[in-house]
Protein backbone atom coordinates (compact mmCIF):
# COMPACT_ATOMS: atom_id res chain seq x y z
CA UNK A 1 0.00 0.00 0.00
CA UNK A 2 2.86 2.05 0.74
CA UNK A 3 4.70 1.20 -2.26
CA UNK A 4 1.46 2.21 -4.47
CA UNK A 5 1.76 5.30 -2.59
CA UNK A 6 5.13 5.91 -3.23
CA UNK A 7 4.91 5.04 -6.75
CA UNK A 8 2.07 7.10 -7.55
CA UNK A 9 3.35 10.39 -6.10
CA UNK A 10 6.71 9.64 -7.92
CA UNK A 11 4.57 9.32 -11.31
CA UNK A 12 2.94 12.63 -10.48
CA UNK A 13 5.86 14.48 -10.09
CA UNK A 14 7.52 12.92 -13.42
CA UNK A 15 4.60 13.77 -14.92
CA UNK A 16 4.39 17.40 -14.00
CA UNK A 17 8.05 18.11 -14.67
CA UNK A 18 8.79 16.03 -17.96
CA UNK A 19 4.89 16.58 -20.18
CA UNK A 20 6.68 19.95 -21.86
CA UNK A 21 8.95 17.57 -22.89
CA UNK A 22 6.64 14.98 -24.09
CA UNK A 23 4.81 17.83 -25.95
CA UNK A 24 8.29 18.62 -27.40
CA UNK A 25 9.12 15.28 -28.30
CA UNK A 26 5.22 14.81 -29.92
CA UNK A 27 4.85 18.30 -31.60
CA UNK A 28 8.25 17.59 -33.34
CA UNK A 29 7.68 14.42 -35.30
CA UNK A 30 3.83 15.29 -35.95
CA UNK A 31 2.41 15.82 -39.35
CA UNK A 32 0.99 19.27 -39.83
CA UNK A 33 -2.58 18.37 -39.99
CA UNK A 34 -2.83 15.90 -37.23
CA UNK A 35 -0.73 18.88 -35.45
CA UNK A 36 -3.27 21.54 -35.99
CA UNK A 37 -6.62 20.28 -34.74
CA UNK A 38 -8.11 22.67 -32.53
CA UNK A 39 -8.37 21.46 -29.16
CA UNK A 40 -12.03 22.17 -29.08
CA UNK A 41 -12.67 19.14 -31.29
CA UNK A 42 -12.77 16.59 -28.06
CA UNK A 43 -12.80 13.31 -30.55
CA UNK A 44 -8.89 14.08 -32.20
CA UNK A 45 -6.61 12.67 -29.47
CA UNK A 46 -3.44 15.08 -29.33
CA UNK A 47 -1.23 13.00 -26.90
CA UNK A 48 -0.54 10.45 -29.35
CA UNK A 49 -0.05 10.08 -33.18
CA UNK A 50 -3.00 10.16 -35.26
CA UNK A 51 -1.17 10.10 -38.22
CA UNK A 52 2.53 8.54 -38.89
CA UNK A 53 5.26 10.34 -38.09
CA UNK A 54 6.84 13.09 -40.20
CA UNK A 55 11.23 14.14 -40.07
CA UNK A 56 9.32 17.38 -41.75
CA UNK A 57 10.02 19.42 -39.41
CA UNK A 58 12.99 18.50 -38.46
CA UNK A 59 14.34 18.85 -42.35
CA UNK A 60 12.82 22.29 -42.09
CA UNK A 61 14.61 23.31 -38.91
CA UNK A 62 17.89 22.26 -40.18
CA UNK A 63 17.80 23.01 -44.01
CA UNK A 64 15.97 25.95 -44.10
CA UNK A 65 16.45 27.78 -41.15
CA UNK A 66 19.43 29.70 -39.76
CA UNK A 67 19.40 27.25 -36.62
CA UNK A 68 22.88 25.37 -37.80
CA UNK A 69 24.05 28.88 -37.54
CA UNK A 70 23.08 29.90 -34.01
CA UNK A 71 24.55 26.47 -33.19
CA UNK A 72 27.46 27.52 -34.26
CA UNK A 73 27.38 30.93 -32.87
CA UNK A 74 26.88 29.23 -29.20
CA UNK A 75 29.65 26.95 -29.79
CA UNK A 76 31.84 29.60 -30.24
CA UNK A 77 30.77 31.89 -27.59
CA UNK A 78 30.78 28.48 -25.18
CA UNK A 79 34.55 28.04 -25.91
CA UNK A 80 36.00 31.63 -25.59
CA UNK A 81 33.66 31.68 -22.64
CA UNK A 82 35.00 28.63 -20.74
CA UNK A 83 38.90 29.93 -21.87
CA UNK A 84 37.91 33.03 -19.99
CA UNK A 85 36.48 31.08 -17.03
CA UNK A 86 39.02 28.91 -16.52
CA UNK A 87 41.58 31.15 -17.08
CA UNK A 88 40.35 33.48 -14.53
CA UNK A 89 38.74 31.74 -11.96
CA UNK A 90 40.60 28.44 -11.31
CA UNK A 91 43.65 30.42 -10.06
CA UNK A 92 42.13 33.21 -8.07
CA UNK A 93 39.92 29.62 -6.51
CA UNK A 94 43.32 28.17 -5.80
CA UNK A 95 44.73 31.62 -4.28
CA UNK A 96 41.28 31.92 -2.37
CA UNK A 97 41.96 28.08 -0.95
CA UNK A 98 45.62 27.91 -0.56
CA UNK A 99 47.23 31.46 -0.79
CA UNK A 100 44.85 33.84 1.32
CA UNK A 101 45.08 32.42 4.83
CA UNK A 102 41.95 33.92 7.21
CA UNK A 103 40.91 35.99 4.68
CA UNK A 104 39.88 33.69 1.78
CA UNK A 105 36.82 32.54 2.72
CA UNK A 106 35.68 36.08 3.39
CA UNK A 107 36.88 37.27 0.05
CA UNK A 108 35.70 34.34 -1.39
CA UNK A 109 31.68 34.42 0.08
CA UNK A 110 31.71 38.51 -1.62
CA UNK A 111 32.97 37.29 -4.88
CA UNK A 112 30.18 34.82 -4.87
CA UNK A 113 27.49 37.45 -3.62
CA UNK A 114 28.12 39.22 -7.20
CA UNK A 115 26.46 36.04 -8.42
CA UNK A 116 23.07 37.36 -7.41
CA UNK A 117 23.27 39.90 -8.92
CA UNK A 118 21.10 40.19 -11.84
CA UNK A 119 21.24 40.57 -15.67
CA UNK A 120 18.10 42.19 -15.37
CA UNK A 121 19.53 45.03 -13.61
CA UNK A 122 23.45 45.41 -15.28
CA UNK A 123 21.44 45.79 -18.61
CA UNK A 124 20.70 49.11 -18.96
CA UNK A 125 24.40 49.86 -18.19
CA UNK A 126 25.97 47.06 -20.26
CA UNK A 127 23.48 48.09 -22.87
CA UNK A 128 25.90 51.62 -23.23
CA UNK A 129 29.07 49.95 -22.06
CA UNK A 130 28.75 47.83 -25.11
CA UNK A 131 27.53 51.14 -27.51
CA UNK A 132 30.71 52.33 -26.46
CA UNK A 133 33.20 49.40 -27.08
CA UNK A 134 31.52 49.20 -30.38
CA UNK A 135 30.18 45.66 -29.46
CA UNK A 136 26.96 46.26 -30.12
CA UNK A 137 25.95 43.31 -32.25
CA UNK A 138 28.47 40.97 -31.71
CA UNK A 139 29.35 38.00 -30.34
CA UNK A 140 32.22 40.08 -29.14
CA UNK A 141 30.02 41.90 -26.75
CA UNK A 142 28.54 37.94 -25.52
CA UNK A 143 32.23 37.08 -24.99
CA UNK A 144 33.26 39.84 -22.90
CA UNK A 145 29.70 40.10 -20.32
CA UNK A 146 29.12 36.07 -20.07
CA UNK A 147 32.45 35.85 -17.50
CA UNK A 148 30.69 38.26 -15.00
CA UNK A 149 27.95 35.54 -13.97
CA UNK A 150 30.71 32.63 -14.53
CA UNK A 151 33.48 33.62 -12.78
CA UNK A 152 32.25 34.66 -9.23
CA UNK A 153 30.35 31.45 -9.01
CA UNK A 154 33.37 28.86 -10.90
CA UNK A 155 36.07 30.63 -8.48
CA UNK A 156 33.42 29.70 -5.20
CA UNK A 157 33.53 26.24 -6.85
CA UNK A 158 37.12 25.76 -7.49
CA UNK A 159 37.65 27.20 -3.52
CA UNK A 160 35.00 24.74 -2.37
CA UNK A 161 36.32 22.02 -4.47
CA UNK A 162 40.16 22.63 -3.02
CA UNK A 163 39.03 22.74 0.86
CA UNK A 164 38.15 19.02 0.42
CA UNK A 165 41.28 18.05 -1.55
CA UNK A 166 44.62 17.13 0.91
CA UNK A 167 47.38 19.58 1.07
CA UNK A 168 49.78 16.82 2.08
CA UNK A 169 50.57 16.26 -1.52
CA UNK A 170 51.43 19.86 -2.52
CA UNK A 171 53.37 19.63 0.85
CA UNK A 172 55.39 16.90 0.41
CA UNK A 173 56.59 18.91 -3.10
CA UNK A 174 57.50 21.45 -1.01
CA UNK A 175 59.48 19.32 1.47
CA UNK A 176 60.83 17.88 -1.60
CA UNK A 177 62.65 21.09 -2.90
CA UNK A 178 59.68 22.35 -4.92
CA UNK A 179 59.43 26.33 -4.25
CA UNK A 180 55.51 27.49 -3.78
CA UNK A 181 55.10 28.76 -6.99
CA UNK A 182 56.42 25.45 -8.61
CA UNK A 183 53.76 23.34 -6.93
CA UNK A 184 51.08 25.58 -8.36
CA UNK A 185 52.44 25.08 -11.95
CA UNK A 186 53.26 21.55 -11.78
CA UNK A 187 51.84 19.80 -9.00
CA UNK A 188 48.60 21.75 -8.32
CA UNK A 189 46.75 21.04 -11.95
CA UNK A 190 46.43 17.53 -11.54
CA UNK A 191 44.51 17.67 -8.29
CA UNK A 192 42.39 19.99 -9.42
CA UNK A 193 41.25 18.62 -13.00
CA UNK A 194 37.76 17.53 -11.99
CA UNK A 195 37.29 21.07 -9.86
CA UNK A 196 37.96 22.41 -13.49
CA UNK A 197 35.82 19.78 -15.27
CA UNK A 198 33.32 21.18 -12.83
CA UNK A 199 33.56 24.87 -13.98
CA UNK A 200 34.00 24.10 -17.75
CA UNK A 201 30.46 22.29 -17.68
CA UNK A 202 28.84 25.17 -15.59
CA UNK A 203 29.94 27.36 -17.96
CA UNK A 204 28.53 25.61 -20.71
CA UNK A 205 25.17 25.22 -19.10
CA UNK A 206 24.82 28.91 -18.76
CA UNK A 207 25.85 29.61 -22.03
CA UNK A 208 23.59 27.44 -23.41
CA UNK A 209 20.78 28.95 -21.42
CA UNK A 210 21.73 32.92 -21.53
CA UNK A 211 18.74 34.73 -23.14
CA UNK A 212 18.57 38.23 -21.32
CA UNK A 213 22.08 39.86 -22.44
CA UNK A 214 21.78 37.99 -26.32
CA UNK A 215 18.26 39.30 -26.21
CA UNK A 216 19.83 43.16 -25.28
CA UNK A 217 22.90 42.94 -27.45
CA UNK A 218 22.33 40.72 -30.76
CA UNK A 219 19.85 42.29 -33.17
CA UNK A 220 20.40 40.44 -36.70
CA UNK A 221 19.24 36.81 -37.04
CA UNK A 222 23.09 35.52 -38.07
CA UNK A 223 24.01 36.73 -35.14
CA UNK A 224 21.95 35.41 -32.63
CA UNK A 225 22.65 32.23 -30.44
CA UNK A 226 20.54 29.13 -29.98
CA UNK A 227 18.37 30.48 -27.04
CA UNK A 228 17.70 33.90 -28.31
CA UNK A 229 17.03 32.62 -32.41
CA UNK A 230 14.79 29.61 -31.17
CA UNK A 231 12.12 31.72 -29.28
CA UNK A 232 12.86 35.10 -31.22
CA UNK A 233 13.56 34.24 -34.75
CA UNK A 234 12.07 31.32 -35.91
CA UNK A 235 9.13 32.99 -36.55
CA UNK A 236 8.33 33.82 -40.25
CA UNK A 237 6.42 36.16 -40.84
CA UNK A 238 3.43 35.69 -38.44
CA UNK A 239 3.55 32.39 -38.24
CA UNK A 240 5.08 30.06 -35.77
CA UNK A 241 6.40 26.76 -37.24
CA UNK A 242 5.92 24.80 -33.86
CA UNK A 243 6.73 21.85 -35.00
CA UNK A 244 10.51 23.38 -36.21
CA UNK A 245 10.41 25.46 -33.03
CA UNK A 246 10.00 22.00 -30.53
CA UNK A 247 12.44 20.30 -32.60
CA UNK A 248 14.86 22.86 -31.39
CA UNK A 249 14.08 23.25 -28.26
CA UNK A 250 14.13 19.31 -27.88
CA UNK A 251 17.90 18.92 -29.50
CA UNK A 252 19.11 21.57 -27.31
CA UNK A 253 17.66 20.32 -24.07
CA UNK A 254 19.06 16.65 -24.46
CA UNK A 255 22.86 16.97 -24.22
CA UNK A 256 22.37 20.08 -21.54
CA UNK A 257 19.94 17.26 -19.37
CA UNK A 258 22.38 14.79 -19.90
CA UNK A 259 25.34 16.91 -18.75
CA UNK A 260 22.90 18.44 -15.59
CA UNK A 261 22.61 14.68 -14.22
CA UNK A 262 25.86 14.18 -14.33
CA UNK A 263 27.28 17.18 -12.34
CA UNK A 264 24.36 17.69 -10.39
CA UNK A 265 25.73 17.10 -6.70
CA UNK A 266 29.08 19.23 -7.76
CA UNK A 267 26.75 22.22 -8.49
CA UNK A 268 24.41 21.43 -5.22
CA UNK A 269 27.40 22.09 -3.25
CA UNK A 270 28.07 25.52 -4.43
CA UNK A 271 25.05 26.51 -3.56
CA UNK A 272 24.44 25.24 -0.42
CA UNK A 273 27.64 27.19 1.13
CA UNK A 274 27.87 26.09 4.65
CA UNK A 275 23.99 25.27 4.95
CA UNK A 276 24.72 21.63 4.48
CA UNK A 277 27.24 20.18 6.13
CA UNK A 278 28.42 16.16 5.40
CA UNK B 1 68.06 34.29 -5.40
CA UNK B 2 65.22 37.18 -5.03
CA UNK B 3 63.53 35.27 -8.11
CA UNK B 4 63.14 32.14 -5.56
CA UNK B 5 62.48 34.47 -3.30
CA UNK B 6 59.34 35.90 -5.34
CA UNK B 7 58.26 32.48 -5.97
CA UNK B 8 57.86 30.94 -2.22
CA UNK B 9 56.59 34.65 -1.33
CA UNK B 10 52.66 33.50 -0.53
CA UNK B 11 50.96 36.51 -0.05
CA UNK B 12 52.46 38.17 -4.07
CA UNK B 13 51.29 34.87 -5.28
CA UNK B 14 47.64 34.39 -3.94
CA UNK B 15 47.43 38.26 -5.04
CA UNK B 16 48.75 37.83 -8.31
CA UNK B 17 46.52 34.83 -8.86
CA UNK B 18 43.53 36.47 -7.53
CA UNK B 19 43.63 39.83 -9.45
CA UNK B 20 42.24 39.05 -12.86
CA UNK B 21 38.84 37.56 -11.03
CA UNK B 22 38.73 40.90 -8.94
CA UNK B 23 39.40 42.52 -11.34
CA UNK B 24 36.73 41.29 -13.86
CA UNK B 25 34.32 41.49 -11.11
CA UNK B 26 34.89 45.37 -9.35
CA UNK B 27 35.22 46.66 -13.26
CA UNK B 28 32.12 44.42 -14.70
CA UNK B 29 29.54 43.86 -12.03
CA UNK B 30 30.60 46.55 -9.44
CA UNK B 31 31.14 49.40 -11.62
CA UNK B 32 28.30 48.68 -13.71
CA UNK B 33 25.96 48.16 -10.88
CA UNK B 34 26.59 51.51 -9.58
CA UNK B 35 26.39 53.02 -13.05
CA UNK B 36 23.08 51.64 -13.12
CA UNK B 37 21.38 53.21 -10.07
CA UNK B 38 23.44 56.18 -11.30
CA UNK B 39 21.46 56.21 -14.91
CA UNK B 40 18.56 56.11 -12.61
CA UNK B 41 18.97 59.64 -11.29
CA UNK B 42 19.92 60.77 -14.71
CA UNK B 43 17.76 61.42 -18.26
CA UNK B 44 20.23 59.30 -20.53
CA UNK B 45 18.72 57.84 -23.73
CA UNK B 46 20.50 55.37 -25.95
CA UNK B 47 20.77 58.12 -28.66
CA UNK B 48 23.59 60.19 -27.32
CA UNK B 49 26.21 59.71 -25.18
CA UNK B 50 25.27 63.06 -23.27
CA UNK B 51 23.31 62.87 -20.26
CA UNK B 52 22.02 65.62 -17.26
CA UNK B 53 21.38 64.71 -13.64
CA UNK B 54 17.21 64.33 -13.42
CA UNK B 55 17.31 63.52 -9.62
CA UNK B 56 14.39 61.36 -8.49
CA UNK B 57 12.24 62.72 -11.97
CA UNK B 58 12.68 58.90 -13.00
CA UNK B 59 11.59 58.02 -9.96
CA UNK B 60 8.43 60.54 -9.34
CA UNK B 61 7.60 59.38 -13.20
CA UNK B 62 7.42 55.63 -12.71
CA UNK B 63 6.15 55.52 -9.26
CA UNK B 64 3.20 57.61 -10.92
CA UNK B 65 2.48 55.00 -13.82
CA UNK B 66 -0.14 52.39 -13.12
CA UNK B 67 1.52 50.01 -15.75
CA UNK B 68 4.70 50.35 -13.43
CA UNK B 69 2.30 49.83 -10.48
CA UNK B 70 0.87 46.87 -11.65
CA UNK B 71 4.46 45.88 -12.98
CA UNK B 72 5.83 45.56 -9.42
CA UNK B 73 2.53 44.10 -7.95
CA UNK B 74 2.94 41.32 -10.77
CA UNK B 75 6.83 41.08 -9.66
CA UNK B 76 5.63 39.99 -5.47
CA UNK B 77 2.88 37.68 -6.84
CA UNK B 78 4.60 35.84 -8.93
CA UNK B 79 8.05 35.32 -7.00
CA UNK B 80 5.68 34.59 -3.83
CA UNK B 81 3.32 32.60 -5.41
CA UNK B 82 5.74 30.06 -7.10
CA UNK B 83 8.17 30.18 -4.07
CA UNK B 84 5.59 29.13 -2.15
CA UNK B 85 4.44 26.12 -4.38
CA UNK B 86 8.07 25.36 -4.66
CA UNK B 87 8.56 24.96 -1.06
CA UNK B 88 6.01 22.25 -0.34
CA UNK B 89 6.22 20.50 -3.58
CA UNK B 90 9.91 20.22 -3.21
CA UNK B 91 9.66 19.05 0.21
CA UNK B 92 7.17 16.31 -0.69
CA UNK B 93 9.32 15.67 -3.66
CA UNK B 94 12.21 15.26 -1.53
CA UNK B 95 10.22 12.76 0.74
CA UNK B 96 9.56 10.60 -2.62
CA UNK B 97 13.07 10.59 -4.23
CA UNK B 98 15.21 9.94 -0.44
CA UNK B 99 13.40 6.25 -0.65
CA UNK B 100 14.54 3.66 -2.76
CA UNK B 101 12.37 2.54 -5.63
CA UNK B 102 12.31 0.52 -9.13
CA UNK B 103 13.17 2.85 -11.94
CA UNK B 104 14.16 5.75 -9.69
CA UNK B 105 17.08 7.39 -11.61
CA UNK B 106 15.00 7.13 -14.59
CA UNK B 107 12.78 8.90 -12.49
CA UNK B 108 15.26 11.89 -11.25
CA UNK B 109 16.63 12.47 -14.85
CA UNK B 110 13.26 13.63 -15.79
CA UNK B 111 12.37 15.51 -12.56
CA UNK B 112 15.63 17.19 -13.48
CA UNK B 113 14.72 18.08 -17.04
CA UNK B 114 12.97 21.63 -16.44
CA UNK B 115 16.03 22.88 -14.74
CA UNK B 116 18.56 21.77 -17.49
CA UNK B 117 16.37 23.60 -20.78
CA UNK B 118 17.59 27.15 -21.14
CA UNK B 119 14.14 29.34 -20.47
CA UNK B 120 13.92 31.01 -22.97
CA UNK B 121 13.15 27.18 -24.72
CA UNK B 122 11.38 25.96 -21.96
CA UNK B 123 8.99 29.29 -22.52
CA UNK B 124 8.31 28.87 -25.54
CA UNK B 125 7.09 25.26 -25.11
CA UNK B 126 5.15 26.53 -22.53
CA UNK B 127 3.59 28.96 -25.03
CA UNK B 128 2.67 26.38 -27.17
CA UNK B 129 0.94 24.53 -24.50
CA UNK B 130 -0.94 27.57 -23.72
CA UNK B 131 -1.90 28.24 -27.34
CA UNK B 132 -4.98 30.26 -27.50
CA UNK B 133 -6.27 27.26 -30.26
CA UNK B 134 -4.50 24.31 -29.68
CA UNK B 135 -3.76 23.93 -25.83
CA UNK B 136 -3.66 20.51 -24.55
CA UNK B 137 -4.49 21.42 -21.34
CA UNK B 138 -7.65 22.62 -22.64
CA UNK B 139 -8.36 19.94 -24.69
CA UNK B 140 -7.54 17.31 -21.37
CA UNK B 141 -9.54 19.20 -18.98
CA UNK B 142 -12.80 19.46 -22.08
CA UNK B 143 -12.08 15.26 -22.86
CA UNK B 144 -12.12 15.13 -18.80
CA UNK B 145 -15.59 16.91 -19.05
CA UNK B 146 -14.38 19.40 -16.58
CA UNK B 147 -13.99 22.61 -18.66
CA UNK B 148 -17.46 23.62 -20.25
CA UNK B 149 -16.30 27.01 -21.56
CA UNK B 150 -12.46 27.91 -23.00
CA UNK B 151 -9.65 29.15 -21.07
CA UNK B 152 -7.43 31.67 -22.84
CA UNK B 153 -4.71 31.19 -20.81
CA UNK B 154 -2.53 33.94 -22.30
CA UNK B 155 -4.89 36.04 -23.12
CA UNK B 156 -6.80 37.13 -19.69
CA UNK B 157 -4.73 38.83 -17.38
CA UNK B 158 -5.37 36.93 -14.24
CA UNK B 159 -5.12 33.72 -16.25
CA UNK B 160 -2.06 34.59 -17.81
CA UNK B 161 -0.24 35.42 -14.08
CA UNK B 162 -1.45 32.17 -13.00
CA UNK B 163 -0.01 30.47 -15.90
CA UNK B 164 3.13 32.34 -15.63
CA UNK B 165 3.49 31.02 -11.97
CA UNK B 166 3.31 27.56 -13.04
CA UNK B 167 5.92 27.90 -15.25
CA UNK B 168 8.30 29.78 -12.76
CA UNK B 169 7.15 26.71 -10.19
CA UNK B 170 7.96 24.26 -12.63
CA UNK B 171 11.74 25.29 -13.57
CA UNK B 172 12.85 26.37 -10.16
CA UNK B 173 11.18 22.70 -8.37
CA UNK B 174 14.14 20.48 -10.03
CA UNK B 175 16.50 22.88 -7.93
CA UNK B 176 14.60 23.26 -5.25
CA UNK B 177 14.65 19.46 -4.96
CA UNK B 178 18.04 18.71 -4.87
CA UNK B 179 18.97 21.45 -2.33
CA UNK B 180 16.26 20.01 0.16
CA UNK B 181 17.53 16.13 -0.86
CA UNK B 182 21.10 17.13 0.16
CA UNK B 183 19.85 18.47 3.31
CA UNK B 184 17.72 15.22 4.39
CA UNK B 185 20.89 13.32 3.34
CA UNK B 186 23.01 15.25 5.81
CA UNK B 187 20.81 14.86 8.77
CA UNK B 188 22.64 12.55 11.27
CA UNK B 189 20.77 8.71 11.17
CA UNK B 190 21.31 8.58 14.64
CA UNK B 191 18.32 11.64 15.33
CA UNK B 192 15.91 10.10 12.96
CA UNK B 193 16.83 6.27 14.51
CA UNK B 194 15.79 8.05 18.05
CA UNK B 195 13.03 9.53 16.99
CA UNK B 196 11.35 6.20 15.74
CA UNK B 197 12.43 4.82 19.06
CA UNK B 198 10.38 7.30 20.67
CA UNK B 199 7.97 6.07 18.44
CA UNK B 200 7.48 8.98 16.08
CA UNK B 201 5.31 8.08 12.88
CA UNK B 202 6.04 9.61 9.53
CA UNK B 203 4.55 12.65 10.22
CA UNK B 204 5.81 13.37 13.70
CA UNK B 205 9.16 12.74 12.51
CA UNK B 206 8.62 15.23 9.10
CA UNK B 207 7.18 18.20 11.18
CA UNK B 208 8.91 17.86 14.78
CA UNK B 209 12.30 16.30 13.72
CA UNK B 210 13.00 16.46 10.48
CA UNK B 211 11.62 19.89 9.00
CA UNK B 212 13.23 22.26 11.67
CA UNK B 213 16.41 20.46 11.02
CA UNK B 214 15.84 21.17 7.25
CA UNK B 215 15.21 24.71 7.73
CA UNK B 216 18.39 25.86 6.78
CA UNK B 217 18.33 24.22 3.65
CA UNK B 218 15.53 25.02 2.47
CA UNK B 219 16.13 28.68 3.10
CA UNK B 220 18.78 28.04 0.88
CA UNK B 221 16.60 26.84 -1.98
CA UNK B 222 13.60 29.53 -1.20
CA UNK B 223 16.79 32.11 -1.84
CA UNK B 224 17.84 31.31 -4.79
CA UNK B 225 14.19 30.49 -6.11
CA UNK B 226 13.31 34.19 -5.30
CA UNK B 227 16.59 35.83 -7.09
CA UNK B 228 15.97 33.74 -10.24
CA UNK B 229 12.28 34.03 -10.23
CA UNK B 230 12.17 37.85 -9.26
CA UNK B 231 14.45 38.82 -11.79
CA UNK B 232 13.58 36.78 -14.49
CA UNK B 233 13.20 38.42 -18.17
CA UNK B 234 12.28 35.42 -20.02
CA UNK B 235 9.47 33.78 -18.91
CA UNK B 236 7.17 36.65 -19.15
CA UNK B 237 8.60 38.07 -22.36
CA UNK B 238 8.00 35.11 -24.45
CA UNK B 239 4.97 34.12 -22.85
CA UNK B 240 2.99 37.21 -22.93
CA UNK B 241 5.50 39.58 -23.82
CA UNK B 242 4.01 41.49 -20.60
CA UNK B 243 0.68 41.88 -22.73
CA UNK B 244 -2.61 41.88 -22.61
CA UNK B 245 -2.38 45.75 -22.43
CA UNK B 246 0.24 45.71 -20.08
CA UNK B 247 -1.56 43.64 -17.90
CA UNK B 248 1.12 40.76 -16.92
CA UNK B 249 4.68 43.12 -17.04
CA UNK B 250 6.88 42.15 -14.39
CA UNK B 251 9.84 44.97 -13.20
CA UNK B 252 12.55 42.99 -15.75
CA UNK B 253 9.91 43.00 -18.84
CA UNK B 254 9.30 46.54 -18.24
CA UNK B 255 12.70 47.81 -17.76
CA UNK B 256 13.71 46.15 -20.25
CA UNK B 257 10.54 47.54 -22.93
CA UNK B 258 11.41 51.10 -21.08
CA UNK B 259 15.25 51.02 -21.13
CA UNK B 260 16.31 49.15 -24.12
CA UNK B 261 13.46 49.00 -26.52
CA UNK B 262 12.61 52.66 -25.88
CA UNK B 263 15.76 53.63 -25.13
CA UNK B 264 14.90 55.80 -22.01
CA UNK B 265 18.30 54.21 -20.15
CA UNK B 266 17.04 56.75 -16.88
CA UNK B 267 14.10 55.21 -16.67
CA UNK B 268 14.44 51.79 -17.43
CA UNK B 269 17.51 51.56 -14.86
CA UNK B 270 15.22 53.16 -11.97
CA UNK B 271 13.00 50.44 -12.71
CA UNK B 272 15.35 47.49 -12.60
CA UNK B 273 16.54 49.39 -9.30
CA UNK B 274 13.29 48.36 -7.90
CA UNK B 275 14.56 44.56 -8.24
CA UNK B 276 17.40 45.83 -5.44
CA UNK B 277 14.58 45.17 -2.26
CA UNK B 278 14.57 41.26 -3.32
CA UNK B 279 18.41 41.02 -3.70
CA UNK B 280 18.99 42.73 -0.27
CA UNK B 281 16.73 40.97 1.38
CA UNK B 282 18.41 37.60 -0.19
CA UNK B 283 21.66 39.08 0.72
CA UNK B 284 21.66 39.39 4.27
CA UNK B 285 19.55 36.17 4.88
CA UNK B 286 22.05 34.20 3.16
CA UNK B 287 24.99 35.69 5.37
CA UNK B 288 22.56 35.42 8.74
CA UNK B 289 22.76 31.34 7.48
CA UNK B 290 26.63 31.26 6.52
CA UNK B 291 27.69 32.94 9.81
CA UNK B 292 25.17 30.03 11.64
CA UNK B 293 26.84 27.60 9.74
CA UNK B 294 30.43 28.81 10.44
CA UNK B 295 29.74 29.24 14.29
CA UNK B 296 27.88 25.46 14.41
CA UNK B 297 30.61 24.01 12.54
CA UNK B 298 33.24 24.87 15.50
Amino acid sequence: MKRVALYAAALGFMVFAGFPFYWMLVTTFKQNRDLYVGASDVSHIPWIFNDPPTLDHVRLLFGETEFPRWVLNTLIVVVAVVVITVAVAVPAGYSLARLAGRWGERMGMGIFFTYLIPPTLLFVPFSRLVALLGLHNSLGALILIYPTMTIPFCTWLVMGFLRSVPWEIEEQAMIDGYSRLAVILRVAPRLIVPGILTVVVFTFTLVMQEFVYALTFISSVEKMTISLGVPIALVRGDVYHWGSLMAAALFTSIPLAIVYNLFIDRFIQGFTMGAVKG
Amino acid sequence: MTRRAVADREDVLGVLMLAPSLAYVILLVGVPFFLAILLSFSNATAGSLRFEWAGFGNYGAILGDPIFQRALRNSVVVTVGSQALVVVLATAAAQVFRATFRGKRFARFILLLPWAVPVSLAAIAWTWIFDSTFSVINWTLKAAGLLHGWLYWLGDPALALVAIIIVQAWRILPFATVIVLAGLASIPQEIVEAAIVDGAGFWRRLFQVELPLLLPVVTVAVLFGVVYTATDLGVVYILTGGGPANTTHVLPTLAFQRGILGADLGQGAAIAVFLLPFLIVVAVAMLRLARRAEVGAR
